[in-house]
């Protein structure tokens, strides 16, 4: 439980990715690979949704790529895609390096990651053939389901197993991060498939069903998971412990208690009980808790010796941006609780956008970049396209959310105010045209990132390249002052 | 007790506690909503969806509608839901209860079509509308939904459903029709309709209404009590 920094004896690239890092090198590469991948395919299918928004004659004539369709199969392809391959990846590493364990037969792992990849493929491509259930964040149609459940509960067995395998007492705040969305997730997900299309309930419990699902995916997979790589990576990247991580538990507690039920806030105003949106409401506001405890954790740790710190490496810029993004987006949902502010508008789209992206997507990233070169023991082969991936990444973030947030409070206020609803169309093209520009940036960034993967892990031939060019040094090894024990 | 089984436990809890909280009590209170019997119009609402609406709400959750057109009226403000015309009244759960899979939607890209059926609109127009939206509304970013037609050789007389000869471009002595999915489709958003006004819910949601007294009637009050 303790995060103070101590002096590694021998801060050799080989000391640092001691065996632990070996036992899980090809599972997690098998898992970062599949994730890269759909992340690829996945904003392609957006990209193509996002341009249909404001171009509906594009692609018109083909049924499978109708926006209807083409939006949810993007959206499934990066949660279930990208999002789980990429969080189940990045949290078997964590736990194996701070349980310091030893994972043996990890190759098994491969099966039920091939499954799993195998499901999503099935049921993106479900929805583009029209079984669509339509529901949102839940679009694959139920036949893949139990599949996909199986295969999920048995890639997470392999995290559970790296802490029992673990030789280190103490518990750091990723684990219990992770811990809580490796097991939140199957328990949601089955959760919500067995009341929406197994056993149906009635009427809009329904759609309570799928709020507390859409609420739960978010706050208690996608953020936890980044939480756990903040956590990790910034004090080993700013060579400083984490500001008052005494609190750290109760921020954990107060969050998990909370995150439940934050979904219900996506009803306000729909026809369910007023008490359900009430509560969702309270529980965003309760959010309140958790994001000063984490923002003192965090964000303040990383700016506390002011941002000139940043300067010192691109990972750090990658996590600070995902730790700045957190305190962005659960303050902005509280706010929004309490200016009563317009619903059924693109606002909504960017809260979810910001999670993804900013936070969970952002954390991946740095988590990426600190891992690869210490599991395959390469330094990365072009050092620029990472400084390129985040500032594309960075600045389509920034203008993507922008765009949804004035395109949404535009919305919002002519809905309210009954303007003509093609005047409503009209006002929000330049938006929606904003949005996509930000999209090709954020695939252009994605480009730079698995190309340089792909070289990686993929490329033991660059290792001689690697070594003539200018490498920064965070992403070769660790000084010793920056080593800073879990 | 070993801490990584305080955190299963403690997540487990809270999860359970939300899923009780929010889903448990909600199909416990209302899940068994049942369709509200009216006397006078010796009918059930709501009404038992028609077999081919039915099959057109499959089409609907298919192609995904539900993306861009949410089915739920506002009645208060800051909602401007009744003055548009979208319902004549605000929705209610019990407007649901016959639907396999409800889908209220998120996001307003296009109007509510939760009584779509009610408005002014004929298939004719729908089929047209849904053929080519900007036919008839320029500058609308609904997609064009050409794939649920077919243009085929007239053979005798023309069907009835053709689209409108003056307002597509169709090659003479051919027609363009809808296919059964299309069909199914408008029959679904016909039967959008929910005019009803349930008794019980009419009570419930609407604010009593200030007693309609003579003015200054209401300062009186209070002191009748002193």
């Amino acid at each position: 439980m303790s995060a103070h920094p101590h002096q590694s004896s021998a801060a050799t690239p080989a000391a640092e990715s001691g065996p632990a890092d070996a036992s899980v090198r090809v599972p997690v590469l098998f898992l970062l690979t599949s994730g890269i991948l759909w992340l690829l395919a996945g904003s392609a299918l957006a990209f193509i949704a996002a341009i249909k928004l404001h171009t509906p004659g594009f692609l018109a004539d083909c049924e499978f790529l109708t926006y209807g369709r083409v939006y949810p199969a993007a959206l499934n392809a990066l949660a279930y895609g990208w999002g789980v391959n990429a969080g189940l990846a990045v949290a078997l590493w964590l736990m194996v390096r701070l349980a310091r364990a030893n994972l043996p037969g990890g190759s098994l792992l491969l099966v039920a990651g091939s499954f799993w990849n195998l499901g999503v493929m099935l049921g993106v491509l479900g929805i583009l053939a029209g079984w669509s259930t339509s529901v949102p964040w839940l679009e694959m149609p139920r036949q893949v389901v139990p599949l996909l459940l199986v295969a999920y509960v048995l890639c997470a067995a392999w995290v559970i197993g790296a802490l029992r395998h673990g030789s280190s007492p103490r518990l750091y705040a990723s684990q219990w991060w992770l811990l809580a969305a490796v097991f939140s997730f199957p328990w949601l997900w089955a959760a919500a498939e067995a009341m929406l299309f197994f056993a149906p309930v009635r009427g809009t419990v329904q759609s309570v069903v799928g709020a507390w699902f859409t609420g739960g995916f978010l706050l208690l997979w996608f953020m936890p998971i980044g939480l756990a790589v903040i956590y990790y990576l910034l004090p080993k990247l700013i060579g400083k412990p984490i500001r008052g991580y005494y609190v750290a538990p109760f921020g954990f507690w107060s969050y998990i208690v909370c995150a439940g039920w934050v979904g219900a806030s996506r009803l306000t105003g729909a026809p369910v009980p007023a008490w359900t949106q009430a509560a969702g409401a309270v529980a965003s506001l309760l959010m309140l808790v958790p994001l000063a405890i984490l923002t003192v954790n965090l964000l303040y740790s990383v700016l506390a010796d002011g941002l000139s710190v940043l300067g010192r490496s691109v990972v750090l810029r990658f996590t600070a941006v995902a730790a700045a993004a957190f305190t962005f987006c659960l303050g902005r949902a509280s706010l929004m609780i309490l200016l009563g502010s317009p619903r059924l508008t693109w606002l909504a789209v960017s809260s979810d956008y910001l999670i993804l992206y900013g936070v969970f997507s952002m954390a991946v990233f740095s988590a990426v970049y600190y891992l690869t070169p210490r599991i395959v023991r390469r330094a990365w082969p072009y050092a620029g396209l990472i400084n390129a991936h985040f500032t594309l990444s960075f600045i389509g973030l920034l203008v993507g959310g922008v765009a949804l947030e004035l395109g949404g409070q535009q919305q919002g206020r002519d809905l309210a105010n009954g303007v003509a609803f093609t005047e409503v169309t009209a006002h929000s093209l330049p938006y929606l045209q904003t949005a996509t520009i930000a999209g090709v940036l954020l695939i252009l960034g994605h480009l730079a990132f698995a190309l340089n993967f792909v070289k990686i892990a993929f490329c033991p031939f660059v290792r001689a390249r690697a070594n003539a060019a200018p490498v920064p040094v965070e992403l070769t090894r660790t000084a010793p002052e920056m080593e800073v024990a879990p | 007790m070993n801490r990584a089984t305080l955190i299963f436990l403690g997540a487990f809890l809270a999860l359970s506690f939300s899923w009780a909280g929010l889903l448990l009590s909600n199909v416990n209170s209302y899940g068994g909503l049942a369709p509200h019997f009216d006397e006078t119009d010796n009918k059930a609402y709501p009404a038992q969806v028609p077999g081919l609406a039915a099959q057109g709400a499959q089409v609907y959750a298919d192609l995904g509608c539900a993306y861009c057109h949410t089915q739920q009226i506002s009645g208060g403000e800051p909602s401007a839901d009744l003055t548009r015309k979208w319902g004549e009244r605000e929705s209610y759960a019990r407007d649901y209860i016959r639907e396999e899979s409800v889908l209220l939607g998120e996001l307003r890209v296009g109007p509510d079509l939760r009584n779509f059926g009610a408005r002014d609109s004929t298939a004719a127009a729908i089929y047209l509308h849904l053929y080519n939206p900007q036919i008839e509304t320029k500058g609308s970013t609904m997609p064009p939904y050409a794939f649920l037609f077919t243009t085929r050789k007239i053979v005798g007389q023309p069907s009835p459903l053709a689209l409108d000869r003056v307002k597509v471009n169709v090659p003479a002595g051919s027609e363009i029709i809808p296919t059964d999915r299309a069909e199914a489709l408008v029959a679904y958003l016909l039967n959008l309709r929910d005019s009803y006004e349930y008794p019980v819910e009419k009570q419930k949601n609407t604010p009593p209404k200030p007693p309609a007294a003579p003015h200054g009637a209401a300062e009186h009050k209070p002191e009748a009590h002193k």
